[in-house]
């Protein structure tokens, strides 16, 4: 039994990545197709498997481009293509699971698995569009915004 | 016909004039903020619950609370509700659907009571934990200590973290790098099973290992 989980640990050294977790760490992209990028600070890093998302961070997929990010209270938070989403705050307390998740959807599409979050709390966790304000009592849900075209 | 007046009659100032060529684009702008295409739908839960989403636009209101309950707001302040469905929320949120991370998956480790000492049933679960990691991108391993209702909040809260450190140690000793694994303390704040205070209870004596 040993050796078989030694044979088991050490592929797995080896494909475990590079990102280090941190306090300031929100989540981690998980998916991640065609164009997508994490707008942080003035600079734009790719949004591949593996990277790390910070409150303030504004995650962008192009017209083929989707991402889905992973976040510390097990939120699951995907965008379709032609999207943009803003992560403005995420504040998580591992042991209370008290805290904060805003985030605003610019434009594009949006689903949603609420997590420990909102679970504790019904304010805790609010999605914005430039049209409507979102509250979330633990819940799965769709949101798409943007002008109507014609 | 008109004749193009000379330059210097011109009455508008240079300013003036670069406003009035705005105009036309800044009206089309508010035409494009005015009416919008944002669609916003309640799924079921994935656990059989449904939970409840409140739309509001600048007052307006609409609370869905039934699974494909959906709200179109076609404008600012406008807010209108009505039924979607499966194939429908697939057809206009695919690629996100699509998207969307593999759930969490929890492990739960138990402990002889008051101590750090593995119950000699959990060694087992090690194997399926790690072909868990071994099927997911970017691994992440997040250990949870729990406690029963036995001691104050503050001694639970630090025997719950002491809990989770030593099955991190045992995780590590086993390969997994120490980077892709956090550890947090839950006290007594979470039983499996519900009790009063000060009862002993082996099933809340457990450690969460959650693979997501």
């Amino acid at each position: 039994m040993k050796s078989g989980l030694i044979a088991l640990a050490l592929p797995m050294v080896l494909a475990l990545g590079v990102a280090v977790a941190s306090a300031e760490d929100a989540g981690q992209i998980k998916v991640s197709k065609g164009s997508a990028q994490i707008e942080r600070a003035g600079k734009t890093l790719p949004a591949t498997v593996g990277q790390v998302v910070q409150q303030g961070d504004v995650v962008v997929t192009g017209a083929d481009g989707s991402v889905g990010i992973t976040f510390r209270d097990n939120s699951l938070v995907s965008i379709g293509p032609d999207s943009a989403l803003a992560i403005d705050r995420f504040v998580f307390d591992s042991t209370t699971h008290q805290g904060n998740f805003d985030a605003s959807l610019k434009q594009g599409t949006l689903a949603v698995v609420s997590g420990k979050l909102a679970k504790q709390s019904p304010e805790a966790m609010k999605v914005k569009t430039p049209a409507a304000i979102l509250g979330v009592r633990g819940t799965e849900f769709l949101v798409r915004t943007g002008p109507a075209k014609d | 016909m008109s004749v193009p007046a000379p330059r210097k009659t011109d009455p508008l100032p240079k300013r003036a004039r670069y406003l009035l060529w705005l105009a036309p684009l800044a009206l089309s702008a508010l035409a494009g903020c005015a009416t919008r295409n944002d669609l916003y739908v309640l799924l079921p839960g994935k656990d059989g619950k449904t939970g409840a989403l409140t739309v509001e636009s600048e007052g307006k209101k609409q609370t869905l609370d039934k699974p494909y309950a959906a709200a179109r707001v076609n404008r600012v302040g406008s807010v209108d509700g009505f039924t979607s469905s499966e194939a429908q929320a697939k057809q206009d949120f695919g690629p996100a659907l699509e998207a969307q991370p593999k759930r969490p998956v929890s492990f739960f480790l138990y402990f002889l009571a008051d101590t750090d000492e593995f119950a000699p049933e959990s060694k087992t679960l090690v194997a399926q934990i790690f072909a868990e990691i071994a099927r997911r991108p970017a691994p992440e391993i997040v250990i949870i200590g729990h406690t029963d209702r036995v001691g104050t909040v503050v001694y639970n809260d630090a025997l719950s973290l002491r809990r989770a450190e030593r099955c991190r140690d045992e995780l590590i000793k086993l390969g997994i790098p120490k980077v892709r694994i956090s550890v947090a303390g839950r006290g007594e704040r979470e039983p499996e099973v519900p009790t009063a205070d000060e009862v002993p209870e082996p099933r809340n004596r457990r450690v969460e290992i959650s693979v997501r």
